[in-house]
């Protein structure tokens, strides 16, 4: 792998069945991922994706990539920008793109990752770092 | 209330051991629309090398947020639960986390600090085999939004 390297892009559809079933996987049940009247209460435009499902798509872009899963050493983002989600059967496009940002001498390399909601980016510093 | 430094230090020990399950690696992978045969396939496992199936990036998710959540509800450090959300998320991984896994979390404070009226909360979580072999380290900021924000 060199710098600059893209990696295949991945978009999804995320929709209020795929966060009730996120829910469910990852055991997080605040009610902002599932119930309008709660989110909106909190000042949220509506129903808002799990981050940490976001992050997970974002993993999928180097896994895919990768093959092994277990190559990814180290994963992190900060959250930036909320999906919103409304309740229809098209659900929120997320956009992911990524490339190799660095290619270092122990054998790793790290990856830059984007993920884009509605033309704005929703994580930040969203870095992979993989064994090469 | 804003948060009191003192708390930078402060440990929270396991409460419980989690057992990783090869239902539960492939219920998170497919909520996540992965079919990597690496979280499905004990076989395809056990051919790249791992003792079972492997768990993706994010999984250990399921008892990061549990223990955050430990910390959250300390009553000795009064976080509004419902003004707080998530400002950063990193996982440092030792080895995939596999199937047959006996899993503590060890949750640590590291920082505290007040920005334009929000209260931030820095933890890190070591999470280890029953054994003490270490699987993964995470990361996380916490924002408690103020009262005006």
């Amino acid at each position: 792998m060199n710098v600059g390297d893209e990696l295949p892009g991945l978009s999804v559809r995320v929709t209020r069945k795929q966060l009730v079933r996120y829910a469910g996987a990852s055991l997080d049940f605040n009610a902002i991922h599932w119930s309008e009247r709660f989110a909106t209460d909190v000042g949220l435009p509506n129903v808002i994706a799990h981050g940490m499902l976001t992050m997970a798509l974002g993993g999928r872009v180097v896994t895919d990539w990768l093959g092994d899963p277990g190559r990814v050493v180290e994963y992190g983002v900060r959250f930036t920008r909320p999906v919103v989600v409304p309740d229809d059967d098209e659900g929120a496009l997320v956009e992911f793109t990524a490339k190799v940002g660095e290619v270092r001498d122990d054998g790793t390399a790290r990856v830059d990752i984007t993920a884009k909601f509605d033309g704005k980016t929703v994580l930040g510093k969203a870095q992979a770092v993989v064994r090469a | 209330m804003p948060l009191d430094p003192l708390f930078v230090g402060r440990t929270y020990p396991p409460e419980t051991t989690y057992e990783v399950g090869r239902a539960k690696i492939a219920e998170f992978a497919d909520a996540i629309g992965d079919d990597n045969p690496l979280y499905l396939d004990v076989e395809a496992a056990k051919g790249a090398g791992y003792a079972d199936v492997i768990a993706p990036p994010t999984f250990l998710t399921i008892i990061n947020i549990r223990a955050i959540n430990a910390v959250v509800e300390d009553p000795e450090l009064g976080l509004d639960y419902d003004r707080m959300v998530h400002g950063d998320q990193r996982f440092v991984h030792h080895r995939p986390a596999c199937a047959g896994d006996r899993l503590q979390v060890t949750v640590h404070i590291d920082d505290v600090f007040v920005r334009a009226g929000n209260d931030f909360l820095s933890v890190h979580a070591d999470i280890a085999t029953e054994g003490g072999e270490p699987v993964c380290t995470t990361y996380a900021q916490l924002v408690v939004r103020g009262e005006r924000s």
